[in-house]
């Protein structure tokens, strides 16, 4: 019985090693809707956290590079952009609009997110 | 040519098993190195460690130029905090090159946040080098805020588009490429339709005995798109090639020495001047690599290129900085 319980933790914490970009949306999809206030997206690892933001009509989205290397983000459909934010720096946009924003890091385009605003 | 299959590797002839069939992988991770002669469409491989064994003739060919790479000017976290003493230290190789390199290619990425004073720093530094000419091409680093103005300011004099080009020297045909702009979400890097359109029209009137070294940022091919590793639309570049007996792709982009051959194609991708990246998939992220300090040397490099004009062979080697 323990032995099993230990090799799933094992698996589990394998798994989450694997993939932060999994982690963050896990978070996301459990805290959105008890939590709209959540307006900071985390730029780590070469992902955005959470991948997917719901937030009400007006909120103020807050995101911060945590790499080392420098990233953007930029509106798929030419909403928002960021200047190139270094390592600590910010950039923040705010939604007046409900919709979907689709956005990317214009530097590694591999990089994709999105804010629901409801 | 002898009437050889142009694909066909005749020879291991570094005991090695990387032979075989026309198709060979070889990967020279950094900190090793591996040399490649390219005779009459017969590859021969050679370790670094087996250089001297090699007399000047084969090591040195008629032209030779030198490829530096992802100086990230003005990067100073962890992996690095002095990146401009790295470059120095490849210049110091370069120059320490027995026979010097008649110019260089920089296979971009020169600074980290294309800044004025950092593209200011590398210039001052590579004029120390002994080859007087670069050739650039941008990686996404130079071109960031401002849509590449700044970077063909500097060295986009007489480029197409966003800074493509080409030139030839003593019978090769170069070929620089800019794959780091109008980059889409979720995409790769992009060549576009006018530089395809260019690189058509360019190597249309060429004899296919002409040399072919194409160079820019990103890998034309496609070295791992999880990490956004490679470029949408390489295949259609590389099919206005296919004429051609020799054509050497050297990128950088990646921070290690990778290469593949493929038929008549060798892909080769430089080590950084700057900071090591994993290798493909061995780390969450393609971020910055940390290596103990006195290991750092080892895996940046330059790449030193030699093209035999009679054989019509091109000799890649990379050195580290160690």
């Amino acid at each position: 019985m323990r032995r099993s319980v230990s090799i799933a933790v094992l698996t589990a914490a394998l798994v989450l090693g694997m993939g932060t970009v999994a982690i963050s949306q896990k978070k996301s999809l459990a805290a959105a809707p008890q939590k709209p206030e959540t307006t900071e997206v985390k730029i780590d690892n070469f992902s955005f956290g959470p991948g997917t933001l719901t937030v009400p009509v007006g909120t103020n989205v807050t995101w911060i590079n945590r790499d080392d290397i420098p990233h953007t983000v930029v509106s798929t459909e030419g909403v928002f952009k960021s200047k190139v934010l270094d390592t600590d720096e910010k950039f923040s946009f705010t939604f007046s609009k409900a919709g979907t924003y689709p956005y990317f890091c214009s530097i590694h385009p591999k990089m994709t997110g999105k804010v629901i605003v409801q | 040519m002898a009437g050889r299959l142009k694909d066909e590797i005749l020879h291991d002839h570094n005991y090695d098993g990387i032979d075989r069939r026309g198709f060979l992988k070889c990967m020279a991770w950094a900190g090793t190195g591996t040399l490649c002669v390219m005779s009459g469409g017969v590859l021969k491989s050679y370790s670094l460690s087996r250089l001297p064994e090699l007399s000047t003739k084969e090591a040195l060919g008629e032209l030779s130029f030198v490829q530096i790479s992802d100086s990230h000017m003005g990067f100073n976290k962890p992996a690095n905090q002095d990146v401009r003493g790295t470059l120095k230290a490849a210049v110091d190789k370069i120059n320490a090159l027995s026979a010097a390199p008649e110019f260089m290619l920089h296979t971009g990425d020169i600074s980290h946040l294309s800044k004025p004073e950092e593209f200011d720093t590398v210039d001052q530094i590579l004029k120390n080098a002994k080859p007087k000419d670069v050739f650039y091409v941008p990686g996404e680093h130079d071109v960031l805020n401002d849509d590449g103005k700044q970077f063909l300011e500097r060295y986009g004099k007489g480029s197409k588009g966003a800074g493509w080009y080409s030139f030839d020297k003593k019978g090769a045909h170069f070929i620089g490429l800019v794959n780091v702009m109008n980059l889409k979400a979720g995409g790769l890097g992009t060549l576009g339709r006018d530089q395809l359109e260019w690189l058509e029209d360019d190597v249309k009137h060429l004899k296919h005995s002409a040399p072919i070294v194409v160079f820019a940022h990103i890998p034309l091919w496609s070295v791992y798109p999880e990490w956004g590793w490679g470029t949408e639309d390489s295949a259609q570049a590389l099919a206005y090639l296919k004429k051609f007996g020799s054509v050497t792709v050297l990128n950088g982009h990646i921070h290690q020495t990778m290469q593949k051959v493929e038929g008549n194609v060798t892909f080769h991708t430089a080590a950084s001047t700057a900071f090591p990246q994993p290798q493909p998939g061995k780390a969450d992220s393609p971020g910055p690599m940390n290596v103990p300090a006195e290991q750092l040397k080892s895996v940046l490099g330059i790449t030193d290129v030699s093209y035999v004009q009679a054989q019509h062979a091109l000799a890649v080697v990379d050195s580290t900085l160690a």
